[in-house]
């Protein structure tokens, strides 16, 4: 690994003297984005601006969040390029992040900035709740396609659905905080109530539902459209439904770590992230990016989906995160009864 | 043995040895040794219980707030949020108890807050410390801060740290938690009662038969050793899951919870179980068969008399080792088992899911007593088993018995066509393009650099982690167990080095590498750089599996005869050079084994190392594990069946190479 390590060091020196006699930045970026996309965007933005290295640190949304809070006090990372918005602003009340406003934020939908001034953090793209649905299964079992969230709580679907269990993925959690959103507190519970005797199981990812669906293991998932359109690309007989009643959404941002020994680099690549060539890098797997006018339609992604994505408070959801995950725990985790 | 008989000398006129440059220089590596342990077992596992003892709550001292009349002025007095709570009683006490995550919100103490009225409000800190949010922008101190009234709604309050039982009481308030005890008891006690009764019966069957075949069936029973925990969790979905080739056979059961964990939990403890039993088996006495033969008992009969007890001992070892195995397992349940809780998983869920490293380390404590109490039992009947050793028996040679041997010939049959099904299915799977709709054959799930979990750079973290874990931990293990084994006198400082020795077996993977966490990213350790290198996973995974290590080196070196340390120093030679020349080689074959036991284990660990890892370290059995949670299971079993034919292939050549060494240094065996 050494000897590997040392061979790329010396490319990497040798193509900089001939390029560039700027001395290299190494940023130690945490992110959130799907292992497949994060060479294309370390690419793309090297191609403006070759003097910064960026030294990726990838995992899942909870255990990047877990990760950043384990080390408050010890901060490893320079940058945060593409996590959930609903763990930023849980950074943001630690005091974790460096508030900047990079160079044309008003050129972004004000939606995807943070409403501090100058904001704490910037959005990306937009990462929305659908429903995966496998066809051929379904015709097998007589189903029918559900056309709302309320759909999926008739006695058909009974042990055929499948969602990610809120207190360990992100988007479980943006499901039940939409619910509650869209039904009010008291609704979304009672909603909750029905859907849960519908739930094969909960998985510890979300996109592991669509992901069943794809395979056929559990006819309808519940996951975001993202995925669902990369497995249908992929061969698998999905439709991507979008629930009628509106979905839930997150968003991929960016923020400076404060404490940063490299600033200068951290803003430049904030600063970089929301440029319209970002915006249009970032448009080849989201269809929703922060840029407005610029995204354009995405294979496989249901084109009504912008318009029913709900106007998402993230500080409901930040500050009632606790909460909510205590009751529904309380709720639907004690039961050690599996079913379907 | 010698300890034993140096501490029946004469207490009242000790022969007090004078110590050499040599003794002195063991007694240092002992120490060193000794600190290692030390750093990195006791002290992680202290900041771990220090951890879930710090609680988070409310302090409603600390705030204070400001409320306007309507036209906007501030005439009434601060009042702090403990008075207004005190003559509201808006939050009971148990309520102000909560996770680093917790939030109140500040309109609890104004029952007839309006966000529409006109009144405004102020709000600081009573202390410096003291921290509240206004929306999401974070305030300390005590400045004022004012807002009007739909702003006040905005503002929540944050806990402080404390310390306390607060944590515990928690746990046991929450019913969805404390299920998971029961729940992990009952997986354990009922995969310990299968596992146990199958390999008794194969193990009897090995020993107590003349079948054919028995090298190949002990190979065979010995494969799950060479796979991560979770691999037959994946084996399981494609036999028994909804889209299963053979699922019919559950009869409409599921296989994600209890089924699905006590089969998958026989398949990968079945080894362990199955080396116990063989060697309690094996030093049977034949005088006693011969005995109840003459006595004209039945074979029934000698079977609950002499065959059963003889190996009871053996038999509750392996239930214990197999009842460990299971409660500590995490790999398995997180694939396999739905909506089942286990202690494991809780462990994970609370630290990786909710970011709730306190209630982590209380779960943790809490899996630790199961582990602790079935080790302690299982330590006292190992030291029964050895004096039953030390009787003098004739080894019991089976007679053939068609009728018998074919039986058992067929029973293993049936347990090797479970374990090599369940590895076939996997590979098979893994080879499929899409299941269950394209079953063209393709390579597809083996292009890990477009999953996640790592790439194929995991795959080699993985080997290069188990090359050094099996080379730094044999330089360390074996050295251990010399000088505590050879260091003359000093019985206390070697009593207190062999119960160190002895802890890691009692600690679940789990719990050991949380309290790596808590111990090794705090910025205040100066071994804090540590953390995040391949270095730290070394460490743990060395420390995880240095029990057996140990004895095995133990074992080894109580048959060397002290007196060649004797011999040495009267012919003023230093111990250093006894140690390369003679004791060395002559355990050449147990510090091999050794290497091979940590390099294997090293590959399929996935509990001590998945909070420990980071993103230059990815690790092959920890991508299992990803890729199967992210929903990619064929490359999931891909990646599982990659580290087997690594293992099998390092297994195989330990073989080789052991016979070498066999041939070169241990010829004196052989007269």
């Amino acid at each position: 690994m050494a000897f590997r390590r040392t061979c790329l060091t010396a490319v990497a020196a040798s193509l900089l003297i001939a390029t560039t006699a700027a001395a290299q930045t190494k940023l130690t970026v945490y992110t959130a984005v799907e292992a497949e996309d994060l060479k294309r965007y370390a690419e793309t933005f090297n191609q403006d601006h070759p003097d910064i290295e960026i030294n990726w640190v990838r995992d899942s949304t909870g255990i990047i969040t877990a990760k950043l809070l384990a080390e408050k006090n010890n901060p490893q990372a320079d940058v945060v390029w593409g996590l959930a918005a609903t763990s930023l602003l849980l950074l943001k009340t630690e005091g974790m992040l460096e508030a900047y406003a990079p160079k044309g934020v008003e050129k972004l939908d004000p939606k995807f900035v943070d409403k501090s001034d100058p904001p704490a953090w910037v959005g990306m793209d937009a990462w929305v709740a659908s429903v995966c649905y496998n066809t051929v299964e379904a015709a097998k079992l007589g189903l029918t396609p559900p056309k709302t969230w309320k759909d999926l709580t008739k006695p058909e679907y009974a042990g055929h659905v499948i969602m990610p269990n809120p207190n360990s993925s992100g988007t479980g959690f943006l499901d039940v905080s939409s619910w509650l959103q869209i039904f009010g507190e008291d609704g979304g519970w009672d909603y909750m109530d029905k859907l849960h005797g519908n739930i094969a199981r909960y998985t510890h990812s979300g996109s592991k539902p669509c992901k069943l669906a794809a395979a056929g293991e559990i006819p309808i998932g519940v996951s975001f459209a993202f995925r669902g359109a990369k497995s249908k690309a992929a061969g698998a007989p999905l439709e991507i439904i979008v629930p009628e009643e509106g979905v839930g959404w997150d968003m991929e941002a960016t923020a400076i770590v404060a404490g940063t020994g490299n600033l200068e680099a951290a803003k430049t690549l904030v600063d970089w992230s929301i440029t319209r060539k970002a915006n249009e890098m970032y448009n080849s797997g989201y269809a929703v990016v922060a840029m407005p006018g610029v995204a354009k339609p995405v294979e496989h992604f249901p084109p009504s989906l912008v318009d029913k994505m709900i106007d998402n408070d993230f500080e409901f959801a930040a500050n009632n995160r606790k909460a909510i995950l205590e009751e529904w725990q309380k709720r639907y985790d004690s039961k050690s009864e599996p079913k379907s | 043995m010698s300890a034993t008989a140096e501490s029946f000398q004469p207490k009242r006129r000790p022969v007090k040895a004078s110590l050499g440059r040599d003794d002195f220089v063991m007694r240092g590596f002992m120490v060193v040794i000794a600190l290692y342990l030390l750093i990195a077992l006791a002290l992680p596992l202290y900041a771990m219980l220090s951890k879930s003892f710090s609680t988070y709550s409310f302090d409603l001292e600390a705030y204070e707030f400001q409320v306007s009349d309507e036209a906007g002025r501030f005439d009434t007095p601060p009042v702090s949020a403990a008075s207004l709570n005190e003559t509201l009683q808006a939050v009971p006490p148990e309520a102000l108890a909560t996770s680093g995550d917790g939030r109140l919100p500040a309109t609890s103490f104004f029952p007839d807050f309006s966000f529409r009225s006109p009144v405004l409000y102020r709000i600081r800190g009573s202390d410096a410390d003291a921290v509240f949010l206004i929306g999401s922008e974070r305030f300390t101190g005590t400045q004022w801060q004012e807002v009007d009234s739909n702003t006040f709604r905005r503002v929540m309050l944050r806990p402080s740290r404390a310390q306390g039982l607060q944590n515990y009481v928690t746990y046991f308030s929450t019913p969805s938690l404390f299920q998971s005890i029961e729940n992990s008891l009952f997986i354990a006690a009922l995969s310990t009662v299968i596992t146990v009764s199958l390999a008794f019966g194969f193990a009897y069957a090995l020993s107590r038969s003349c079948m054919r075949f028995k090298g190949f069936f002990r190979l065979i029973a010995l494969a799950p050793i060479l796979v991560p925990s979770l691999l037959p969790g994946i084996a399981l979905v494609y036999l028994f899951g909804n889209q299963g080739m053979i699922k019919g056979l559950l009869l409409g059961e599921s296989i994600y919870g209890p089924i699905g964990i006590v089969i998958g939990s026989v398949f990968f403890t079945f080894p362990h179980a199955m080396l116990i039993i063989t060697t309690a088996l094996a030093i049977s006495d034949a005088r006693l068969y011969e005995a109840a033969e003459s006595l004209k008992a039945s074979r029934w009969k000698i079977f609950w008399t002499v065959t059963l007890p003889g190996a009871r001992y053996g038999l509750i070892s392996a239930a214990f080792v197999v009842f460990n195995l299971v409660i500590t397992d995490f790999g398995l349940p997180k694939v396999i088992g739905g909506q089942y809780n286990m202690l494991a998983v809780d462990i994970y869920k609370q630290v990786i899911g909710q970011q709730n490293f306190e209630m982590g380390a209380v779960v943790s404590v809490v899996l630790l007593i199961p582990a602790l109490v079935a080790f302690a039992v299982d330590r006292q009947v190992q030291k029964k088993q050895v004096a039953l050793l030390s009787a003098r028996s004739v080894p019991y040679q089976p007679r053939p018995n068609p009728r018998n041997d074919w039986l058992a010939f067929g029973y293993c049959g049936l347990v090797a066509v479970f374990i090599i099904g369940l590895l076939a299915v996997c590979q098979f799977a893994a080879l499929i393009k899409f299941w269950p709709y394209d079953l063209s054959l393709s390579l597809n799930n083996y292009a890990f650099d477009l999953m996640d979990g790592g790439g194929w750079a995991s795959y080699y973290n993985s080997i290069e982690m188990a090359l050094l874990t099996a080379l730094i931990g044999t330089l360390v293990v074996f050295t251990g167990g010399y000088m505590v084994e050879k260091t003359k006198g000093f019985n206390s400082g070697r009593g207190l080095f062999q119960l160190l020795a002895m802890l890691p077996m009692a600690i679940p993977g789990m719990v050991l590498g949380l309290a790596y966490i808590f111990f090794f990213n705090n910025p205040q350790n100066p071994l804090n750089f540590f953390y995040g290198t391949m270095a730290i996973l070394v460490i743990c995974t060395v420390t995880h599996f240095y029990t057996v290590s140990h004895l095995t080196a133990v074992t080894a070196l109580k048959q060397m005869d002290r007196e060649f340390e004797s011999v040495a120093a009267s012919l003023k030679q230093p111990f250093t050079r006894l140690f390369r020349v003679v004791t060395v080689p002559v355990c050449l074959p147990t510090i091999l084994d050794i290497s091979i036991y940590l390099f294997v284990n090293a590959m399929t660990t996935v509990s001590a190392v998945v909070f420990l890892y980071s993103p230059t370290t990815t690790l092959a059995s920890v991508a299992v594990l990803n890729m199967d949670d992210a929903g990619d299971i064929a490359p999931a079993a891909a990646m599982g069946m990659m580290i087997f034919y690594t293992n099998a292939g390092a297994r195989i050549l330990h073989l080789v190479i052991s016979k070498g060494v066999l041939k070169r240094t241990q010829a004196w065996r052989f007269r």
